[in-house]
């Protein structure tokens, strides 16, 4: 390498790096920046004034932030129940029972990630709208299990293929019937990968868009909603703090997901 | 050994002599909710579209295809472009990613490029598009950062909210994906075919183009056909970066339900844009049926 080869290469990696930053961190910051202006108009580079009076607004009991954040936890919380219930048999069957046709079966989990949602969402709504479930928590909570169900089956089976099965039939050996193998040996091994599975099913539906604006419409008002009819409305104040509202449980998933999603069951994803 | 004990592995044996045919129906009820919940909400109301689609009253036709590519025919032109220039760059951004962090020299550089890369991944789409609103408008930060390091004036500053708003939201939020898929693969490679190569002097593109890529292009392609079908049905970013013809037919699909509840059109869009699915999954199905053949 040549002297001049030896001082560019640093500050090329440095300038490369810290664009690369840029690109990440810039449109986080540009938000956090409307999430805090008071007033701001072009060419100002910077807020002209901060301050919390959009704050008070979104919490204020007029606004719907509250209201909708809640509806948000809400269905999360439901849809990861229904999720689970349904995918941690399904996953069992599917890492350790004999079953016939068990790639076809894995493939067919797959599809709601690997087809377009838009069409199941607009017929999903007509069909809703006939039994009576569009515009109720129960519709959007089915919406999004229908969806939020492959991720949750495809982990918990990994989660219970990572298992090592000589650990289950010492128990079985010992007279444990199969239930209390499952309960009390099986299950617990298993508890890091579902729970990892169950995040990632909360998160996507607390992030869900456009099954509940097809389906949610007009009762049930998610945060993701109000973000968007904010911002559609040109609120750029509201619509940011309700996005940073968003961002807060995603990037805080990012942070530790590895801790729960470990090597050994995501080797076995797909397996 | 106690009689208790005796008598469960007497058990086991006769449980093992029935077990086939009992536990591949046991296996079969495991499972069976979890199908149906996939078959009610997800594979039914596919069907529905596609018959929906195609009929007139109750006779075959196919004047909602003819209709939505009269009026959409240019917007279904633009969604193939954007989306496959989007996966084209994803593409690229995460193999630049994930080689840097498989065969960078630098351990601080490898250290923060790893810490950086992966903020965009659980961001969804929907705040992708506010946070890209404010960032490429007129007034936003990219503009800003230009005009600061000089390289335009500030009377070129534009708004990017238009096609190059909805590729620029889809890469930021979707790389990072595909990122930590291609790293993943690239992590769990034979070290020392890498070692010989670089030991041999290979420099270290040619490591990559000739010994690491052909082994994780799978992965790769996994990745990429996930993304492509992901960003074909987005709604909310190009609802909010480019809402105006020539759009995505996401936004013309909401647009026909929304303003006359015409669910024909709608459905023959929707259709459009799986097959567009359609052939991006078949890339990858002969990638997987050579693979096989090979194997």
């Amino acid at each position: 390498m040549t002297l001049a080869g030896r001082f560019a290469t640093p500050l090329v990696r440095a300038l490369l790096i810290a664009l690369f930053a840029f690109a990440i961190f810039g449109p986080l910051a540009n938000l956090v920046l409307w999430a805090f202006a008071e007033k701001w108009y072009f060419p100002s580079k910077l807020p002209l004034e901060y301050g919390f009076t959009f704050w008070q607004r979104v919490f204020s009991p007029r606004g719907n932030a509250l209201a909708s954040l809640g509806t948000s936890v809400w269905i999360a919380l439901l849809t990861v129940a229904v999720s689970l219930a349904v995918a941690i048999p399904a996953g069992y069957a599917l890492a350790r029972l004999k079953l016939r046709w068990r790639g076809l079966i894995l493939l067919a989990f797959l599809l709601p990630q690997a087809v377009p949602n838009l069409p199941v969402y607009v017929n999903i709504a007509q069909v809703f709208y006939r039994i009576g479930l569009a515009g109720t928590i129960t519709g959007v909570v089915l919406v999004h299990a229908s969806h939020g169900l492959v991720l949750a089956v495809w982990i918990a089976s990994a989660a219970f293929a990572s298992i090592d099965d000589s650990l289950e039939e010492a128990a079985r050996n010992m007279g444990a019937s199969a239930w209390t193998c499952f309960r009390t040996v099986t299950l617990p091994l298993a508890a890091p990968g579902l729970m990892a599975s169950a995040i990632f099913v909360f998160l996507e539906s607390l992030d869900e868009f456009t099954g509940t604006y097809f389906v949610g419409v007009p009762d049930v008002m998610t945060l993701p909603l109000l973000m968007f009819n904010a911002s559609m409305g040109g609120n750029y104040q509201i619509a940011s703090i309700t996005a940073l509202l968003l961002l807060v449980p995603s990037i805080a998933f990012m942070l530790v997901v590895e801790r729960f999603l470990k090597a050994d069951v995501l080797a076995m994803v797909g397996r | 050994m106690t009689d208790s004990t005796v008598a469960a592995i007497a058990e086991d044996a006769i449980a093992a002599e029935r077990a086939p045919r009992e536990r591949r129906w046991i296996a079969v009820a495991l499972v069976a909710p979890a199908l149906l919940v996939v078959g009610l909400f997800f594979v039914l109301p596919l069907v529905l579209s596609a018959v929906s689609a195609f009929t007139a009253g109750s006779a075959f036709t196919t004047a909602h295809f003819a209709k939505a590519l009269d009026l959409y025919g240019r917007d279904l032109a633009f969604t193939v472009a954007i989306v496959m220039l989007s996966t084209m760059l994803i593409a690229v951004a995460a193999i630049a990613i994930a080689a840097y962090l498989t065969l960078g020299e630098h351990p601080r550089a490898v250290a923060i490029l790893r810490w950086l890369y992966r903020w965009p991944l659980f961001i969804p789409f929907v705040v992708t598009g506010q946070v890209m609103r404010t960032f490429l408008a007129k007034n936003g930060m990219l503009n800003h950062a230009l005009i600061g390091s000089g390289l335009i004036e500030p009377i070129s500053a534009q708004s990017m909210l238009d096609w190059r708003g909805i590729v620029v939201a889809f890469v930021w939020k979707q790389a990072p994906f595909v990122t930590l898929l291609l790293a993943g693969a690239m992590a769990a490679l034979e070290r020392q075919h890498i070692e010989a190569a670089q030991n041999l002097g290979a420099p270290r593109w040619r490591v990559l183009v000739d010994i690491v890529l052909p082994q994780v292009k799978g992965t790769l392609l996994v990745g990429l056909v996930l993304s492509f079908v992901a960003m074909l049905s987005v709604l909310s970013v190009p609802l909010m970066i480019n809402p105006n013809s020539p759009t995505m037919i996401t936004v013309d699909v909401a647009y026909r339900i929304n303003t006359f509840a015409d669910y024909a059109v709608a459905n023959a869009l929707c259709l459009l844009s799986l097959v567009l699915a359609a052939i991006g999954a078949a890339f990858y199905l002969r990638h997987a049926v050579q693979q096989n053949t090979r194997s």
